[in-house]
């Protein structure tokens, strides 16, 4: 498609578009049903839902990609007013390499790790003959600079591998935008990524949207995220448009149930002052002084160092929530309690008995009383087993409960978290992701354990699923008094339910208490950039948190492990250079347990 | 209708009473139920096991009968009695054909069940054993992965003579070879998933992992690799056997009665005597290939991109 001097003022339109599936009995499915909406010019519509809403394939229809199986069986989708439902790949190239670019949700899987990256930024234009390679370079330069990359006249001389994450994500965006296209689709950019690496990402992308006169259609299931970036939200659900409109009228004003149903599920930050803080109780699990790490190199140490002079104490009914970004040794942590990577230095302790490092060694009891419930509830659960099969094993391995007594137990397990009982003879590919979850819940319950393990459980689910989850967890805890060590990347779904909080940075404890002091004053500089890094559900949030201290402070400079000093010294706005890079920061104890570990005064932190 | 105006706000009409707590259910999966390919595939390998089993009793004449002594000559085309001809020596090709099925799939699925049996045990064996066990098995089964098949099996059939056990125990073990590698590369892979390690930290024996963790799963993939197994060894013992060191006259088997009859192309009135052997070779293979193909096609194809 020639590019006009005068674009018209409606970039993309889908009107009725509808697309299906055919089966193999020759019937038609349909996957989004008759959809209609609009991108006008230098306008942001967010396309949002949950996981089967039919999103990204709506998005996809703007590109005039059908996924393999689908195909466009109704409707219109407008690209410049041309239907472009339907074409054939020939017929379409031109305009999918000058009017549309696409932005995948994961850049490491867009970029050619052989390739150097200003090759891969420039191609597209080039290819198409829109710029000639000298152009293409002033363009990507250009982008580099209002992406705000470090080093922008060097680093497309670099691999993808040499950038960090968040900055491939931009990078991306740089390739997308290089051959100037009138609309950009950006599926899921920043789910992958870290809330502080999000914030960055999030904010370049609304610079350079805004800047480059683009319309985009930016795909997520996050309202949060779309409240920063979007002009127009169109909610979808099961294939059908359920609410559109301008953003500040579905953030502010939902009128749809299932859109009230998305806000809700969205924990906001608790409000830490005035929050009671429970009574302490015996320790049920506790990690005194660990270092752990993979590999063994010649001195005997680990070659990678993951975990640093851990402390944790888990009292019996408490949720302790651990949080942190990727890399920082949350899993690593959980790997520990369960004796999957036996400490370096220090000791476990449950029950006030020292607990067995390695799981070779430790006894039933002790598997039984330490349950491990994963992230990725597809890979948890043996295909090739019966749900009852799957929860009835714990009961005959650790209580020897079998026949009749065992059927009975299952079916209250499934009860326990609210399965109807013909769940039983299902095998897990005949259940849907939030209920292959509360399967794997069931199974760690079934050995009746005193501390569950949670790893992320609630991260790749779906934001209603994902709050009935935390419901159903702090009911049974209520039920059967458990602890959990509940770790996560969001510190909002950890503050809404857990009793303390462990805050992990670059394998150190950087601040560890219960929820009220943590999410008070004073703060670790770290705890206080997370805060501000949520993203909050109204307009406006990410311009007030960008010029914060903090998030100036923080988004310079990326996570590196350190050997010595404080960690987050490079990334800190109350860094004492010459203390904080070189010294280990002292334990600084506060009210009730609370603890920080920082080279400032607890005054000095308020 | 045209696109709305993009300050409008649209609400969907709605049910007050639908909630919107769960998504519905995963939708149930279909089971497997073969396509056209498929069926033609099952009759003819159904045939053919059959004629390998009740062979003997359905044949018209013996194995080794010389049913028409008044003219003695080779070679003669269909003739009354005589559906598919006689051969070299005057039998009847098809009563041989019948005889002959049952040595060369009895042989072949016998040295298929042993290269399973060892390949399996050892593969998955290597596969939760560690790195220090699998490293050994590993590199043996490397070296003798790099013999040529066909070369092997001649070297020890000539040095201990040829019987049906022999040529069972050469295949057989030549064949585990493969089914290592691909068991052990299977075993791995499902060693590495989250309800393995969940049942590690159950605290399960290796037994209870091996049964019933691991093999269900690997189960499906290498019963369709045995189809495929089959096939490769039906050719390997038909090759020995047409090289003179497979199966030896006065017996029938497939492969040496394509040898046997080989002055048919240049002398005989009918050709069938070296044509139908070979065709009976070649339907049974590829209609073994056509159920291998169909079942991995069902399960996503994930089979071929193994091999």
């Amino acid at each position: 498609m020639p590019k006009d001097t005068e674009t018209p003022d409606v970039i993309f339109e889908a009107e009725d578009l509808i697309i299906s599936a055919v089966r193999d009995d020759g019937t038609q499915l349909d996957i989004v049903k008759g959809v209609t909406f609009s991108v006008h010019k230098g306008e942001v519509v967010a396309l949002i839902g949950e996981s089967g809403s039919g999103k990204t394939t709506i998005s996809l229809s703007a590109l005039g990609y059908a996924k393999p199986g689908l195909s466009f069986t109704g409707g219109e989708a407008r690209l410049l007013g041309r239907n472009i439902a339907g074409l054939s790949t020939d017929a379409l190239r031109p305009a999918r390499g000058i009017n549309v670019a696409y932005l995948a949700q994961s850049a490491a899987a867009t970029f050619n790790p052989s390739i150097r990256i200003n090759e891969q930024v420039t191609e597209a234009p080039v290819l198409h003959g829109t710029k000639s390679q000298e152009e293409a370079n002033e363009k990507a330069l250009r982008l580099y600079k209002a992406l705000d990359l470090p080093e922008p006249e060097t680093i497309g001389e670099r691999y993808p591998h040499q950038v960090s994450g968040g900055q491939l994500q931009r990078l991306m965006a740089a390739m997308a935008l290089c051959g100037d296209p009138d609309l950009l689709v950006l599926d899921e950019p920043t789910t992958a990524l870290d809330v502080t690496t999000q914030i960055e990402v999030l904010k370049a992308f609304k610079t350079v949207i805004k800047d480059e006169g683009a319309a985009a259609i930016y795909v997520t299931h996050d309202l949060a995220v779309v409240a920063q970036i979007a002009d127009y939200i169109v909610v979808l659900y099961n294939g059908e448009v359920k609410e559109a409109g301008p953003t500040d009228v579905i953030i502010n004003d939902p009128q749809h149930p299932y859109t009230k149903r998305l806000m809700a599920a969205i924990n906001p930050l608790p409000d830490a002052e005035g929050a009671e803080i429970a009574a302490p109780e015996p320790t049920a699990i506790s990690v005194k002084g660990v270092d752990a790490g993979y590999g063994r190199g010649p001195d005997g140490e680990p070659l990678v160092m993951v975990l640093k002079d851990i402390n944790v104490d888990i009292e019996k009914g408490k949720t302790v929530g651990v949080i942190g970004e990727s890399g920082c040794g949350k899993s690593t942590l959980a790997r520990v309690m369960a004796g999957l990577l036996p400490p370096h230095r220090g000791e476990l302790m449950l029950d006030g008995e020292r607990l067995h490092d390695r799981l070779e060694d430790r006894t039933s009891e002790e598997l039984r009383k330490v349950q491990f419930v994963y992230q990725m509830a597809d890979t948890a659960l043996n295909p090739r087993q019966r749900i009852k099969d799957i929860l009835g094993r714990p009961l005959t391995f650790y209580h020897g409960i079998r026949g009749s007594a065992k059927t009975k137990r299952v079916l209250e397990l499934l009860e326990m978290v609210e399965l109807p009982p013909p769940f039983a003879d299902r095998y897990p590919h005949e259940l849907s992701g939030g209920q292959k979850q509360r399967i794997n819940l069931a199974r760690a319950l079934a050995a009746e354990p005193e501390v569950v393990l949670c790893d992320e459980v609630t991260s790749a689910l779906d934001t209603i699923v994902a709050s009935n989850v935390i419901d159903l967890l702090t009911r049974l805890q209520d039920e059967t008094g458990v602890s959990f060590v509940f770790i996560s990347h969001d510190l909002s779904t950890v503050a809404s339910f857990s009793d303390e909080i462990v805050v992990l940075y670059a394998g150190r404890v950087a601040e560890t208490g219960p929820v009220a002091e943590v999410l008070s004053a004073p703060f670790h500089p770290y705890t206080r950039l997370l805060m501000s890094s949520v993203p909050e559900p109204r307009m406006g949030w990410l311009e007030e948190t960008t010029e914060s201290q903090e998030q100036q402070a923080g988004l310079t400079a990326g996570v590196e492990l350190s050997a010595k000093g404080c960690p987050f010294a490079p990334r800190c706005p109350l860094a004492i250079p010459g203390t904080c890079d070189v010294e280990d920061p002292p334990k600084r104890h506060g009210d009730n347990g609370h603890r920080i570990e920082c080279h400032r005064t607890l005054e000095e932190l308020y | 209708m045209s696109a709305p105006d993009h300050h409008e706000h649209i609400v969907a009409p709605f049910d007050a009473s639908v909630s919107f707590d769960e998504l519905p259910d995963a939708p149930p999966s279909q089971a497997y139920w073969p396509s056209a390919t498929g069926w033609i595939g099952i009759a003819i390998t159904c045939f053919w096991f059959l004629i390998a089993i009740f062979g003997p009793w359905l044949a018209p004449y013996g194995e080794n009968d010389l049913p028409f002594p008044d003219d003695y000559s080779e070679f003669q085309a269909s003739r009354e009695g005589a559906f598919l001809g006689t051969d070299v020596e005057d039998r009847d090709v098809m009563s041989r054909i019948m005889y002959g099925a049952g040595r060369t799939i009895g042989i072949a699925f016998a040295a298929t069940l042993l290269a399973y049996f060892v390949g399996v045990v050892m593969g998955i064996g290597a596969a939760v054993s560690g790195p220090r066990v699998d490293m050994v098995l590993s590199r043996i089964n490397d070296a003798f992965l790099s013999l040529p098949t066909i070369m092997l099996g001649l070297v020890v059939v000539a040095a201990v003579g040829s019987s049906i056990p022999v040529l069972i125990l050469t295949a057989g073990f030549i064949y585990a070879t493969v089914v290592f590698r691909l068991s052990r590369a299977i075993g791995m892979e499902i060693m590495v998933m989250d309800f393995v390690e969940a049942a590690k930290v159950r605290g399960e024996g290796r037994w209870w992992i091996i049964t019933r963790e691991i093999w269900p799963n690997a189960r499906m993939p290498l019963i369709t690799d045995f189809g495929l197994r089959l096939i490769y060894v039906i050719l390997f013992i038909s090759s020995l056997s047409f090289l003179g060191l497979g199966v030896q006259p006065p017996q029938a088997d497939w492969g040496s009665m394509v040898r046997e009859n080989l002055g048919a192309l240049q002398f005989g009135e009918s050709k069938l005597a070296v044509i139908m052997p070979a065709l009976s070779i070649a339907t049974l293979t590829v209609s073994i290939n056509l159920i291998v193909d169909d079942v991995s096609a069902h399960g996503g194809g994930k089979l071929s991109k193994r091999m």
